[in-house]
């Protein structure tokens, strides 16, 4: 059995930038659960935003993953309470298939930025003014590079860097590398079956395979 | 920082390290896993060649995709039968119980582990479904995860997790007739917010919990994610060990029961405890609660006004505004008499025995509403069972309800039960999110199940204690 597995460091990730509107916006926005009933997440990109991207002939309504400026965006810049709701992880998921490797946000549903960290992807946060005028600047500049530090906390555009929060933890784990935890914690197995043997609901079967 | 809480002791008891992320490694002592969730999981651990590490340990169900009506197998939808495939498949290899339709356990996740005993006070309990703060009833400390930490916890038999705040929230007095357990923790959400327990866990405490059974118990730490909290715990007392003492788990080896009884009776939150924060609500002055807008927290007494956007802090304003122009509500108005379309009781929330009970006896010898379409989804086959058994079933279906198989349906409208177009439903679930029960135009109303069943008979947002000749002692 081999657990032994390159997990990459992100320090960084820049690209153009998404803006998307609105706070509270819930995972089922993020991906309706009709399109969750896959067992990959392959394919999952093109359901992003779905109900909001379409309308119940398939038509296209006016979104920023529909515009053709944002196409090659991979820094997605929303407001508050981003991702709260399910914790269905397809969220992440579609959301990275379509293309984002980092967001930026005013803040995040706790349930969805551990799934974002669990595939390396940041939720870096700054006050909603900030993010306001982030996303306006974007609005006007689709093509231009925004660069997210994840190791400093900063985010650099139009020649300007800002300061925004990354949690310790997650910055660690990024940083270091150490964001994927399965490798990590596998090889605590000998301790994991110690703690097993402690526990008293735990039959003697289990705690001593 | 909390200190002497059920909250840090079964924490410690659970804690194997601390890993260079500065968070701890748990061990996990029951994983509960579904047919939605799990299957991506289960590959990621192929990909890489390791093994589920505990299988005994974890436990699986079907009840998100499963049809609630004709459960032939192949089921007639492909990509349901493919994930329910995946799952036989998956549990078959690694040697995993599964209690599946055939088993007459089948049912919500989170209605069959407490059902069979296999929630208990003291586990760490997870699922990969943000509504395992349910099993927090018995004093456990469960939460959902994801997909990624499902992996973790098949590989490992542990999860990386952060050690988070306890808030205390305390429901003091007793609840008048008619008010129950789902209205307690509407009305705890729509006081502190849909984030408002972010980085908490919360322990319910109190005269009107501690007088709560276990199934209303459960209903509160369900909702315990709608208000931001990851999980969500009551201790437990005389009320959690007399329904463990009766699940097959310990029927079946009742020396287990005393040898554990101890354990449990240590791990609840010490009379000094330290909290971080406490929370005190009057039990006594709440009514029914149902909700006027598309987040869980935007609930009101049945009796309150709709608030206006503008009264609303800045952040809530705009959500506010979006939500009355979906669900087509003005400021000012009462939801008293919004019209119905669709009755549903059902979900993890609220379609546990006494939950059918209670609107069986609204709904006896009256008769569903002319435009309403109202179905009875049991939370589990035991539940379906017994409800049968005492003659439930015919009392809805008599008053013209549909009464199904179990699953979770029309909470989240994965399988074929979905609301169509904007249609308006009375729902016994926990969420009322845009687009929650199957239709982005679809209008969901939360509410209590004897406020469900009420609906379902006047076809419209009813306040149950004004229903004339219902005892609701
Ligand atoms: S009943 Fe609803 S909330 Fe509960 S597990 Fe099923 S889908 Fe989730």
């Amino acid at each position: 059995m081999s657990d032994e597995v390159d997990i990459p460091e992100v320090t960084h990730e820049s690209g153009s930038g998404v803006p998307i509107e609105g706070n509270d916006i819930d995972t089922d926005q993020i991906i309706p659960a009709r399109f969750m009933k896959v067992v990959t997440f392959d394919g999952l990109g093109e359901f992003a935003f779905f109900d909001l991207r379409f309308d119940d002939d398939d038509n296209q309504k006016e979104h920023p993953f529909n515009e053709e400026r944002y196409q090659d965006s991979s820094v997605m810049v929303v407001n508050s309470n981003f991702g709260c709701g399910s914790s269905r992880e397809h969220a992440p998921q579609a959301l990275m298939r379509w293309g984002i490797d980092a967001i930026i946000g005013e803040s995040f549903a706790e349930i969805f930025a551990g799934n974002c960290l669990a595939l390396g992807i940041p939720t870096v946060t700054a006050d909603s003014e900030t993010i306001q005028e982030l996303q306006a600047w974007v609005d006007e500049n689709p093509n231009e590079e925004i660069d997210v530090d994840i190791e400093a906390e900063t985010v650099t555009y139009g020649g300007e860097t800002i300061d925004v929060t990354v949690d310790d933890a997650q910055r660690k784990a990024l940083v270091d590398g150490i964001w994927d935890t399965t490798a990590l914690m596998k090889s605590n197995a000998g301790e994991v079956q110690k703690k097993a043997e402690e526990l008293p609901y735990v039959d003697d079967s289990t705690a001593s395979s | 920082m909390s200190e002497g809480t059920l909250y840090d002791k079964v924490w410690d008891r659970h804690k194997v390290t601390t890993l260079p992320t500065g968070q701890d490694q748990l061990f996990v002592g029951l994983h509960l896993i579904h047919e939605v969730t799990s299957p991506q999981a289960f590959g990621m651990l192929e990909e890489r060649d390791l093994e589920v590490a505990y299988p005994e340990l974890t436990h699986a169900t079907v009840d998100h995709i499963v049809p609630t009506s004709d459960q032939s197998r192949p089921y007639e939808e492909d990509s349901a039968e493919e994930m329910m495939s995946e799952l036989e498949q998956n549990v078959r290899d690694a040697g995993i119980d599964f209690s599946d339709p055939n088993s007459g356990d089948q049912g919500i996740v989170h209605v069959i582990g407490p059902e069979q005993g296999l929630t208990q006070p003291g586990k760490t309990i997870v699922c990969g479904d943000s509504h395992t703060s349910t099993h927090g009833a018995f004093g456990a400390l469960a939460f959902g995860i994801g997909t990624s930490q499902i992996r973790d916890v098949l590989a490992t038999g542990t999860l990386a997790f952060e050690k988070q705040k306890v808030r205390k929230i305390e429901i003091t007095g007793e609840l008048s007739d008619g008010v129950e357990a789902k209205d307690v923790i509407l009305e705890i959400i729509s006081r502190l917010g849909t984030e408002g327990g972010v980085g908490y866990v919360y322990e319910y405490a109190g005269e009107a919990i501690e007088s709560l059974g276990m199934e209303g118990r459960m209903s509160i730490c369900n909702m315990s994610i709608e208000g931001g909290a990851r999980a969500g715990y009551v201790n437990p007392d005389e009320t959690t060990y007399e329904w463990l003492e009766q699940t097959d788990h310990f029927q079946e080896n009742p020396e287990k029961f005393e040898e554990l009884k101890p354990y449990w009776e240590s791990i609840a939150s010490d009379d000094d405890a330290e909290y971080d924060d406490v929370v005190t609500i009057d039990g006594s002055e709440l009514e029914p609660v149902v909700t006027w807008g598309t987040t869980p927290g935007q609930g009101i007494g049945i009796s309150e006004e709709i608030p206006a956007p503008e009264d609303l802090p800045a952040d809530k304003a705009d959500t506010a505004e979006r939500a009355q122009e979906h669900m087509r509500v003005e400021p000012g108005e009462t939801m008293e008499g919004y019209d119905i379309d669709v009755a549903f009781l059902g979900s993890c929330t609220n379609a546990r025995l006494p939950d059918l009970r209670r609107g069986a006896e609204i709904v006896e010898g009256r008769q569903v509403d002319d435009d309403v379409r109202a179905l009875v989804v049991p939370g589990s086959q035991r539940v379906q069972e017994t409800a049968e058994a005492e003659g439930l079933k015919d009392i809805y279906e008599e008053a013209g309800f549909e009464w199904r198989n179990a699953g979770c349906s029309m909470c989240l409208g994965m399988n074929e039960d979905q609301l169509e177009g904007d249609e308006a439903c009375a729902s016994s679930s926990n969420r009322n999110f845009v687009g929650r029960q199957g239709s982005k135009d679809g209008r969901t109303v939360l509410m209590n199940p004897r406020m469900v069943a009420a609906a379902a008979i006047t076809g419209e947002v009813t306040d149950v204690r004004e229903l004339k000749e219902v005892n609701l002692a």
